[in-house]
């Protein structure tokens, strides 16, 4: 049982609290999202079970409907109207995503209700269609892409402009249930997915608000004022790591040696000199290393000797054996990639769901957070349509 | 003595929290609950003057303050909490930080795994202090497993999660993130975890650890891609992908960054369904029966795309936006960090508060994206100085006499 048990929440099916409904829904809560007659329609999103488009083969509606019950309400009709009312009349919490206006709730002095919009439920311009790009438009994708700028910047992959507003609609929630605890009363909750974004981008706004700094993107790294070193290697086997950054001290000079030593081509770095002149230094501060030319060629060295590392180990290989030595650096996995790890595997991240309706057992994404007393679960595959219709009783 | 570092009380006000954690990952799932009145109280180490936290002296810095309370981002990621000095190598240090465990509601940190059961904070010892405890503790690979010492920050966890991977253009190396997206998303997920287990414990009296690992909360974020491969065994490695500027799921085209007649400006645009493409394409004059479909613009992506980007590159950006506004169909202009500072709606949310700063006075900041009708979030006070409120913390809260306070600060305890 996680730690939100017993709380109900009626999520109204929308692309943009789909992955909040899902979070609640894995911390105990009892989520029943609401579709509409035919089904939401992010069951038309694809990828779909065996490329055969179909309401119920959609992986994205199997991904962000995992551990909710789905009923039908048809709310352009006095009776689905009444079927909702009923529900929500039962739940804690209300998770939506509509043109503000179109969803109020009257006489239920305790429960918070959460809209997530693009632009919050005052902006007229919340009315406007928006998208998950639209949404990251707002800053993020200035701050993606590559050195070279005649590439368009890159939108981050995988609806994360929805992502980060549906963890602001959880924290949202979370803290109006604490606040109800106290105080008896819900509120409303008014999430902006415009808003979530702005303040995800790290010294994207801090930078220019504190200290006037104006950043522009890099491939593979963070956006900056001026052009930084690249932290992007390619590895012997065509694949990449980043590789962390440069030694700050004599000993993390000694770490990268020790780990040098350990792939077996120690005595082949060129470079090695300089590697052991770095060892006998203390804190590199930024001052020294401007004015010190010897000391940009011992630092450099640290460079090609990750560049020569990475010529001769794969991309896994040198993350390993790099991190076992105490040498930060990370192994460029494909999403897929992450459910073969031995660490991911140990630590049973992958988790089996049951398709009994398709005679087969699913390997799905796992846990963010590991709790001990009340463990994140994930219960059930996603709801078919109007699977729980039994939740909304009777008139 | 509640409330955050500005006395305001807000949703949270009732909870207090010991927090050790720094940097973004840390700092910033407490600023969350700062900002809605939770007193957040970081402990910070006098002896390397805080700078286990990077942060506190990392560039862009405050009108050249190249001091431990000079960084842009700890002024940032610390407003409304509390900021003290303790050096846990003297067993006064300790001594106090147990005193402030027995009347806190949960203790937080980002160390590397282990680091708090080294000095002698592990969750049992937490607990034997205070049994309902709530613990959440967040590192890049979590507290188990064979890669539980691995170091990690942002980039690291964002490569080995996926996350890296997924962001890019077709036959080139990724473009990751800009920034260091899993840190703030960490941050959020530890956020969610210390929200959850606090409620939980609000209604049981029971408290608990939650290990969070920033690695596999990241690669939680890719799930209709692992299900892709899972499923239909068809991986996100493989020739032409990815190529997040479109968008397989949803699928829909056209759906990209497009550039605009300036120098270096885009705008972005997307075509939901096929009622978008019909309002959209007289507005750039193409009439091209097989577009009609999605089926037919999804094949045909790549002329698609050239053609789009031949009207909106003879056109300067806010003007495309305005006319692709037009037609109702999904569009934004691409902000710099300066323009966004100025958009209306970010205005008009009361996104960039104003924050005093003991030394470097009022300055904007990021605000909250979430607005509570009844309790809302208020932000006042920047990030603290280091051992700003000794005096307030230790004497306030924790019964420090005045002649105690000098002595602590003679022998090196604060």
């Amino acid at each position: 049982m996680g730690p939100l048990a017993g709380t109900r929440v009626v999520e109204i099916a929308h692309e943009r609290v789909a992955w909040a409904g899902k979070l609640l829904a894995e911390l105990g809560a009892d989520v029943v999202v609401v579709e509409p007659p035919g089904g939401s329609v992010q069951r038309t999103y694809g990828p779909f079970v065996d490329d055969v488009p179909d309401p119920e083969r959609s992986l994205w509606w199997w991904h962000y409907h995992t551990s909710k019950q789905g009923v039908v309400l048809d709310r352009t009709t006095a009776e689905g109207r009444a079927g909702l009312d009923r529900l929500v009349a039962t739940a804690d919490v209300v998770l939506e995503g509509e043109v503000p206006g179109t969803f109020a709730v009257t006489g239920h002095e305790r429960l918070v209700h959460c809209s997530v919009t693009p632009f919050g439920s005052h902006d007229p311009r919340s009315a406007e269609p928006s998208v998950d790009l639209t949404i990251l438009a707002a800053g993020p994708v200035w701050m993606c892409g590559y050195d070279d700028h005649s590439l368009p910047p890159v939108r981050g992959g995988g609806n994360q402009g929805f992502h980060t507003a549906s963890h602001f609609a959880v924290m949202g929630v979370l803290t109006a249930l604490l606040a109800r605890e106290v105080t008896g009363a819900g509120q409303h909750v008014d999430v902006s997915a415009f808003a979530a974004a702005n303040v995800t981008t790290e010294v994207g706004t801090y930078g220019w608000l504190i200290a006037g700094m104006e950043v522009f993107r890099q491939t593979g790294r963070h956006a900056g004022a001026s052009l930084s070193m690249p932290t992007q290697l390619r590895c012997a086997d065509g694949r990449y790591v980043n590789s962390g950054l440069v030694p700050r001290s004599g000993k993390d000079f000694s770490l990268m040696l020790q780990w040098l030593d350990s792939t077996g081509f120690g005595e082949e770095f060129p470079l090695r000199f300089l590697m052991e002149l770095g060892t006998e230094k203390g804190i590199i501060k930024g001052a020294d290393f401007l004015e010190d030319p010897m000391l940009q060629e011992i630092v450099a060295s640290a460079r090609e000797l990750q560049a020569f590392l990475a010529g001769r180990l794969t991309a896994y290989e040198f993350f390993r054996t790099a991190q076992q030595h105490g040498v930060t650096a990370g192994v460029i996995y494909s999403p897929e990639e992450v459910l073969e790890d031995p660490h991911f595997v140990a630590r049973g991240w992958p988790v089996p769901v049951e398709h009994e309706e398709l005679g087969r057992t699913v390997t799905y994404p796992g846990q963010p957070y590991r709790f001990t007393a009340t463990p994140w679960e994930l219960r059930s595959r996603a709801p078919r349509i109007g699977e729980h219709q039994h939740l909304v009783g009777e008139a | 003595m509640q409330g955050n570092a500005s006395g305001h009380r807000g949703a949270l006000g009732h909870l207090r929290i010991c927090d050790l954690s720094g940097q973004l990952a840390g700092a910033g799932a407490t600023r969350f609950l700062a900002a809605f009145g939770a007193q957040v109280i970081r402990i910070e180490d006098p002896v390397t003057l805080g700078l286990w936290d990077i942060v506190r002296q990392m560039p862009p810095l405050i009108d050249g303050d190249r001091t431990h309370d000079g960084g842009s981002g700890f002024l940032n990621h610390n407003v409304e909490k509390l900021g003290i000095t303790l050096n846990l190598r003297t067993e006064r240090g300790k001594e106090l930080l147990r005193d402030l465990v027995r009347v806190s509601d949960a203790v937080t940190e980002n160390f590397a795994a282990g680091v708090m059961e080294r000095l002698g904070f592990g969750y049992e010892d937490l607990k034997a202090l205070k049994p309902d405890i709530v613990y959440v503790s967040n590192c890049g690979f979590g507290h188990t497993g064979p890669y539980s010492r691995f170091k990690s920050w942002g980039p690291i966890a964002q490569a080995v999660s996926g996350m890296t991977f997924q962001s890019g253009l077709p036959d080139r190396e990724p473009a990751g993130w800009g920034y260091s997206y899993m840190d703030h998303t960490g941050a959020y997920m530890m956020g969610i975890a210390l929200l959850s287990a606090l409620y939980h414990r609000a209604r049981t009296g029971e408290g608990q650890w939650v290990d969070l690992s920033c690695t596999e909360a990241g690669a939680s974020l890719n799930g209709p891609a692992i299900l892709d491969a899972t499923v239909n065994g068809r991986p996100l490695r493989r020739p032409g992908m990815p190529n997040s500027n479109r968008s397989a799921s949803p699928a829909m085209a056209p759906h990209g960054v497009y550039p605009a007649a300036e120098d270096d400006a885009w705008l972005v645009l997307a075509c939901r369904h096929d009622d978008d493409w019909a309002r959209l394409a007289p507005v750039l004059g193409i009439d091209e029966p097989a577009w009609s479909s999605a089926s037919g613009r999804l094949a045909d992506q790549d002329r698609l795309d050239a053609s789009l980007a031949a009207w909106t590159q003879s056109r300067p950006r806010d003007a495309a936006v305005a006319a692709v506004r037009s037609a109702g169909v999904p569009v934004a202009p691409v902000l710099r960090p300066s323009e966004r500072s100025e958009e209306p709606s970010n205005l008009a949310w009361g996104l960039w508060p104003t924050a005093v700063h003991a030394r470097h006075g009022a300055r904007r900041v990021d605000g909250v994206p979430v607005h509570l009708s009844a309790t809302d979030w208020r932000i006042e006070r920047a990030g603290p100085m280091l051992g700003q409120d000794n005096e307030r913390v230790l004497c306030g809260l924790l019964g420090v006499s005045a002649d105690e306070l000098e002595e602590l600060r003679a022998t090196g305890v604060i």
